[in-house]
């Protein structure tokens, strides 16, 4: 692996970046107008004094947490539809650029939307709302990263059904999360979920991070189950989601249609 | 002269159909050749197994004597390809582009590089400008700039004066005698245009139907079949009839 390819389809998204309204809008809007919905929902909540939880501080760490998984998983496949739209594919698979590095690439762009974003929620939470997403302490990272990690899968994932049958399965770059949403218990315990359900929601990743951010949150500890759980599954999904992109993108290669995708 | 590109009993098949059938060519180093043949003849998936962007069947590429399978960073680091149907990325500055080409190709001195060839394809008055404000050929001038970055020797050209006006067209041409003579740039070189693909190509390779049909310097071509330049050989071959 080459770091000034890597860093080359970095610094090529970047630019994009510096004049793009409906980029910064993806970094900015939407995640701030979604947090301000769930902060005021939370408040309400609050208000009301039913549930015995703080839901702002519940509510408002899922709408975070669940923004990182997004944009994690937007970055990877934004940046591959980009080269598609673009019509770009061939420029760059003429060059010596490796398939790895350019999934690297767009896991960089990732963090660096991941970090914007961080930035701006954690910021306007803790104004707002005086929601300390650092209360999580030392836990705050394993938990972003296995949700980052997550997220990239999820991108490769997405990106296979996009090479396998073209750019009329790009809805999944927008739509597919929503997909792991209702049983990744975001915004509700697993124990929320029908008992058939919630065998599936241990078989997703980030379905340990909720719940271990709603540990941290009330007890002030951090399982170390939660914390191997979302390692281990991200493992097997990573190691599954990139043989099905290598496989898919062989097969590709072998039946012409790389250059198809691009309409 | 040493193979630059040596195929040899090269197919592919999509399902049922045979677009390459047991295609075996050499380009040779330091000429200008044409691919030619007509519409469907294979030519595009033969340049597309030559980039490595379509997998054979089976047969052999041997590009500067190596394989992909062993040694794609290599070959491709040394291969540049353009097309007027292939444009750089519309939402990104000139000079962008030429950075992210360059820096994907780890070209040293890049900006020095790129300073180079603005001003050999004159394009230093439109750096700043958007790709996709730019007109056509102004849009040729930057993709032959990008094929050139990595001082390539091999250059794949996919029908570079297509679309361009006769004006355009001939300085085109005109470039890229001098980008071979002056960098002894192999080119592979793939025209509609008989008269053009006569007046830059050392050698043709006609294809049809995915095989090999005739090989030679536009002279000797034009005087094996009897004919009164390149494109009647061409209707003549097209037609599938024999000499």
């Amino acid at each position: 692996m080459k770091w000034h390819r890597i860093n080359a389809l970095l610094i090529r998204h970047l630019y994009l970046y510096k004049r793009s309204f409906p980029r910064i809008m993806d970094i900015i809007y939407w995640p701030v107008m979604e947090l301000l919905v769930w902060g005021f929902l939370s408040l309400y909540i609050d208000k009301l004094g039913i549930g015995g939880f703080n839901a702002v501080t519940v509510l408002l760490g899922a709408v975070i947490f669940w923004d990182f998984l997004n944009q994690s998983q937007k970055s990877v496949s934004i940046s591959f539809l980009e080269e598609i739209w673009e019509k770009n594919l061939l420029n760059i698979f003429v060059t010596p650029l490796r398939i790895s590095e350019f999934f690297v690439s767009t896991l960089l762009v990732g963090l660096v939307r991941l970090i914007l974003v961080g930035i701006i929620l954690a910021t306007l939470s803790f104004l707002m709302y005086r929601f300390n997403l650092f209360e999580l302490g030392f836990a705050l990272i394993p938990f972003v990263l296995n949700l980052f990690l997550f997220g990239w899968a999820l991108g490769l994932f997405a990106n296979a059904i996009i090479l396998r049958f073209g750019t009329s399965a790009q809805i999944l770059a927008w739509g597919f999360l929503i997909l792991v949403q209702p049983f990744s218990a975001v915004f509700y315990p697993v124990s929320a979920l029908p008992s058939f359900l919630q065998g599936i929601a241990y078989l997703i990743p980030s379905t340990y991070v909720f719940e271990g951010m709603r540990e941290v949150f009330a007890t002030g500890t951090i399982s170390s189950a939660h914390l191997w759980g979302a390692a281990l599954a991200n493992l097997i999904y990573l190691i599954l989601m990139t043989t099905f992109f290598f496989r898919m993108f062989a097969y590709v290669k072998r039946e012409g249609k790389l250059l198809k995708l691009e309409g | 002269m040493a193979p630059i590109i040596e195929v040899t009993h090269l197919v592919k098949e999509f399902g049922s159909v045979r677009a390459v059938d047991d295609l075996s060519f050499r380009v040779e180093e330091g000429t200008i050749t044409g691919l030619l043949g007509p519409n469907g003849a294979g030519k595009t998936t033969t340049i597309q197994m030559l980039l490595d962007l379509i997998t054979p069947t089976s047969g052999t590429i041997r590009i500067l004597g190596k394989e992909y399978r062993s040694a794609r960073e290599y070959i491709l680091a040394n291969l540049n390809f353009s097309s007027p149907y292939v444009s750089l990325p519309g939402n990104l500055k000139v000079h962008e582009n030429l950075l992210t080409f360059g820096r994907l190709y780890g070209v040293l001195n890049l900006r020095e590089q790129i300073d180079r060839l603005a001003d050999f394809f004159e394009i230093r008055e439109f750096m700043k400008k958007l790709t996709y404000n730019l007109s056509t050929g102004q849009l040729t001038r930057l993709n032959l700039t990008k094929a050139l970055l990595n001082n390539p020797k091999l250059l794949l050209l996919d029908e570079p004066t297509a679309s361009l006006d006769p004006d355009i067209a001939d300085r085109t041409r005109q470039l890229l005698k001098r980008i071979q003579k002056e960098r002894g740039v192999t080119i592979l070189y793939t025209s509609h245009n008989m008269e053009e693909v006569e007046e830059i190509c050392d050698k043709v390779i006609f294809i049809q139907r995915g095989r090999l049909k005739d090989e030679g310097t536009p002279e000797e071509l034009v005087k094996k079949y009897g004919r009164e330049d390149l494109n009647d050989v061409f209707l003549h071959i097209a037609r599938n009839q024999t000499v």
